[in-house]
């Protein structure tokens, strides 16, 4: 499996941390050879522009001392040798952190987010730290001042975003697993965009600590990976609660690793009528959709449609509150502390203020302050504000009544496959409503997955979504596992 | 024509920013503590890091909460904190965390005296935030510094209603306020630091009239004593607007405490909109019962109780009860002394005499007074058996004391040689040694020149060197002479 080729490069063949950690037990591999793998395979397609910084000699530093550990005979992590991606919103201590913004230009944060030490306490290689959206602001990693990442699978395609190039990452190989945050499905777009598993966990599942903050009451972190039983132990790793972040989840992290088939009983399962019945959903993704339920149903599971009366008003109500929350976050970015500040002689503390934040910022992050600055303030608060608050509690009181007769619900994760690049740059209104599947999640705090089951005739892959109960990650993960295993289309 | 300033009623509401004394920051572990170089006491909290969520100092809730069950408010139990956006260098994260919707005590009164008698200033709200860096503009000739140690160290806002009517109510009021943060020892209260800043609402109004005047705030108030003298200056500088037919117009100013006189910073118009939300990087918090039971428990006797024990159960004069409750050091020094005595009043000279001349002296607190209490109960045990009078005590004892805290104040006597002779003998003897010495005005006494016997008991003091029992020797002394 890992032979040499013709030119001495190495064949090296990932398939799941599971294999690799027994190659790397008999011997058949090495964490060396998976980095200098990664880091020529990196190397190589460089222009998707999936990585914004790789930190190739480190890695293969870390590489060789956990060989040499496991050669000795001591214990390994359970992440140990994994190859891992940050999206640049995660902080790595000492490492460059800009959010893929020039207002943080030269900006080394001087502490590991609480998900990176438990993933470097498992014995984790983190390579590199992945392209996005600025600030995780978009639906297609075109807001970067680093550039566009490209779709791997048809480079005239965005991978989606916020976080596009993690997704890339695990799509086009760079990577075996990559971390990115999701506040409105900015992990679980992009996996439906590049063909690969996504998931948003339950708000507060992972701790926020390290975290560049978009929107608080939304924003967590998110995982890439090939497959569900890499992103289940990689949950394990990085779950739970943690003194750092005081709206982290105290409940007990299960063992997700352990993907015990579901025992064989009828499932109850919902989805959204209105959804599916949406003019803006691309006709084959509807289609896909409901053979799937037909399937589903055939098997004995009842799959039913519940209304949703409230469709129009989940995507309002997101933006509302996530810029609100986004104008305020983002005002320590002042030139005043770190990152870029504009040196001209300015005649006020204000033009000072105005020039940096100018300069620094970007125009969808700019036009996210503008409007969240707006919502907020007097005499618009309680015509928007207090309004989307109220949409959001009924939201929630809509959830719960749904998962006390259902087990899980299905929607599809975005409204088409991957845009064409340049597609949706002068529209942000239609992009806005294509987050109409995925805000839903994070307005309510549950659980969701893209798992990559299907294949557009276009050529491009896309998944479904599949939601659970607060906290139910074990149950979702083993769901996906069952239905990746029965449905999963060849591409 | 002369203004009658007595047809206007002044009105006042006091702002007051109390630093709490916590160990460590309203949402870090860094130091609270004041002073420090410059950017010693933070860290990528503080800084306001990306990345960074705050985590809420337990401690601070309890003090808060302190403040309030002492002043009378009832305690809000559900709590969560806002954030209040404003541009600022020293404020890091661009937004104050501040309980702007629910203070956690709402209500109550902080009870005052004056010369009109006393009476209570109705409170509005205490309220907890995180203070502000400093800007530093004297460092650098080009640049402004900022240094971000005081960058949240916990605040409470104690806020009153618009009760105060005159300069000596504020400073009656803030002397109190203090009195009962320092009681509680949640703010050492030192204006001067900063500990403790005041902001007045000013405004003034015909009396008779219902309807408040137009305010203006004034600021940088950095004592007691400036709070009163910014009233003052300030209500008067709005009474001769009003009658010279102008308006107030609404501003916040600054008092000049180099001339007592107040001067503007800016107008309303420029006040801005602080988009108050509630911060979603905390969770809201709950005053539970069991903590409102563990600190309403921890709240020692205030000043006004004291007061009353003092004068209802020991019969002190009012005057006394007040000196010794003004700090609760002295207060405690004062209730462990008599415990070892019932002589109370003598116990209370003895605090407002040598005590309190030494704290003035030497400019110390009475936890460096170096004597202990019990040995002061000591020392009014032999002055009430008569081993020794007050004067000697008070001077060669006490002094010998201060020097030797350690010894007892019998045995110190002894060795001093300063223990008073009730020996009918002795005492008849020095007698007789002084009226040999003076026979003319032993002649004269006898003639009828009866204020001589105070120079007789005089003499007999001296060659006694102080230690023939005075009222022994008036006795004998009458006899003598008869």
């Amino acid at each position: 499996m890992y032979l040499k080729a013709g030119n001495n490069q190495l064949l090296f063949k990932y398939h799941s941390i599971a294999q690799y950690h027994q190659d790397l037990l008999t011997g058949t591999t090495s964490c060396v050879e998976a980095v200098q793998h990664y880091l020529q395979q990196i190397d190589a397609r460089r222009h998707l522009n999936a990585y914004v910084n790789t930190y190739g000699g480190e890695a293969l530093k870390r590489a060789a001392e956990l060989d040499a550990s496991r050669k000795a005979g001591k214990p390994t992590g359970k992440l140990h040798g994994v190859v891992i991606a940050l999206k640049d919103v995660i902080a790595y201590k000492d490492h460059p952190l800009t959010a893929a913004s020039k207002i943080l230009e030269g900006f080394n944060p001087v502490f590991n987010a609480t998900a990176v030490d438990r993933l470097l306490a498992e014995e984790a290689i983190i390579i590199g730290h992945t392209n996005c959206d600025e600030f995780a602001m978009g639906s297609t990693n075109e807001n970067s001042s680093y550039g566009k990442v490209l779709n791997a699978l048809d480079e005239t395609r965005v991978p989606g975003g916020s976080s596009g190039g993690s997704a890339v990452a695990v799509q086009a190989g760079l990577c075996m697993v990559s971390l990115g945050s999701d506040t409105g499905g900015s992990v679980r777009q992009p996996a439906d965009f590049c063909g690969v598993v996504g998931l948003k966990p339950t708000y507060g599942r992972i701790s926020r600590h390290g975290l560049i903050a978009y929107a608080s009451s939304f924003d967590q972190i998110g995982i890439f990976a090939a497959n569900v039983p890499d992103v289940a132990l990689v949950l394990e790793v990085i779950a739970g609660p943690d003194d750092f972040d005081s709206t982290g989840a105290l409940q007990p992290v299960d063992a997700y690793s352990n993907l015990t088939p579901l025992p064989a009983k009828p499932l109850r399962i919902a989805y959204f009528k209105e959804a599916l019945e949406s003019p803006a959903l691309d006709n084959e993704i509807r289609q896909s959709i409901l053979e799937f339920a037909a399937k589903l149903q055939a098997d004995g599971h009842t799959v039913a449609p519940v209304e949703f009366e409230y469709l129009d008003f989940i995507v309002p109500a997101y933006y509302i509150l996530t810029t609100a929350e986004a104008s305020s976050n983002l005002s320590r970015y002042d030139g005043v502390k770190y990152g870029h500040r504009n040196l001209a002689k300015n005649n006020s503390l204000t033009d000072f203020y105005c020039a940096t934040r100018s300069e620094g910022f970007g125009w969808e992050v700019k036009r996210r302050i503008m409007l969240g600055t707006f919502v907020l303030s007097a005499g618009y608060y309680d015509a928007y504000f207090t309004k989307a608050q109220q949409v959001r509690k009924l939201l929630v009181d809509k959830i719960n009544l749904i998962f006390s007769q259902f087990d899980t619900i299905l929607l599809p994760t975005a409204p088409s496959t991957a845009f064409r690049i340049g597609e949706k740059t002068e529209d942000p209104i239609s992009m806005y409503l294509a987050d109409i599947f995925t805000v839903f999640s994070n307005l309510t705090g549950i659980p969701t997955i893209s798992i990559p089951l299907f294949w557009h005739s276009n050529g491009m892959p896309y998944g479904v979504q599949i939601m659970t109960n607060q906290f139910s990650e074990l149950y979702l993960l083993q769901l996906s596992q069952l239905w990746m295993q029965q449905f999963r289309h060849a591409g | 024509m002369s203004i009658n300033y007595d047809e206007y009623e002044i009105v006042v509401g006091l702002e007051v920013h109390a630093q709490l004394l916590t160990n460590s920051k309203l949402f870090c572990g860094d130091s609270a503590a004041f002073g420090g170089d410059p950017n010693t006491h933070i860290s990528p909290i503080t800084l306001a890091h990306p990345g960074t969520l705050p985590k809420l100092n337990k401690k601070a809730i309890t003090y808060a909460v302190k403040i309030g069950l002492a002043c009378n408010c009832s305690i809000t139990r559900h709590n969560y904190f806002a954030r209040k956006n404003y541009f600022y260098p020293d404020l890091p994260k661009g937004y104050q965390l501040s309980q702007h919707t629910t203070p956690v005590c709402q209500g109550g009164f902080v009870t005052i005296r004056t010369q009109e008698g006393t009476r209570d200033i109705r409170l509005n709200r205490i309220h907890m935030e995180e203070d502000a860096g400093k800007s530093l503009h004297d460092v650098d000739p080009n640049n402004t510094c900022v240094d971000y140690n005081r960058a949240g160290v916990p605040l409470v806002e104690i806020v009153t209603e618009p009760d105060i009517h005159s300069g000596d109510e504020a400073y009656a009021y803030l002397t109190e306020l203090r009195k009962l943060l320092r009681y509680l020892e949640i703010c050492d209260g030192n204006m001067e630091e900063g500990s403790m800043r005041c902001d007045a609402n000013i405004s003034v109004r015909k009396k008779g009239d219902t309807k408040l005047g137009t305010k203006v705030e004034v600021k940088n108030l950095n004592s007691i004593r400036n709070v009163k003298r910014a009233i003052e200056f300030e209500s008067k500088r709005l009474i001769d607007i009003l009658e010279s037919g102008e308006k107030v117009i609404q501003q916040t100013r600054s008092f000049d405490a180099g001339n007592g006189t107040t001067f503007a910073l800016r107008t309303k118009e420029d006040a801005n909109d602080y988009r108050y939300f509630a911060d979603p990087d905390l969770t809201p918090f709950v005053v539970t019962d069991e903590l409102l039971h563990e600190v309403r428990a921890s709240i020692p006797a205030l000043p006004e109780e004291r007061v009353v024990r003092y004068t209802q159960e020991l019969q002190l004069p009012d005057y006394d009860a007040r000196v010794i409750t003004d700090e609760k050091e002295l207060a405690v020094y004062f209730e462990q002394i008599i415990e070892h005595t019932k002589n109370y009043k003598a116990a209370a000279n003895w605090m407002l005499g040598p005590v309190k001349s030494w704290l003035n002296e030497t400019g110390g607190s009475i936890t460096a007074f170096p004597v202990p209490p019990a040995t002061i109960a000591a020392l009014i045990a032999l002055i009430d058996s008569n081993q020794v009078n007050f004067s000697v005590a008070s001077t060669k004892l006490f002094a010998a004391l201060l020097k030797e805290p350690g010894k007892q104040p019998l045995q110190l006597a002894k060795e001093l040689n300063l223990l008073q002779d009730s020996d009918e003998g002795n005492v008849a003897a020095w007698i007789e040694e002084v009226l040999n010495k003076m026979p003319d005005k032993v002649a004269e006494y006898k003639k009828g020149k009866k204020g001589l016997i105070g120079l007789f008991v005089g003499e007999v003091k001296k060659v006694s060197k102080g230690k023939a029992d005075p009222k022994l020797t008036n006795d004998i002394l009458l006899k003598k002479l008869q």
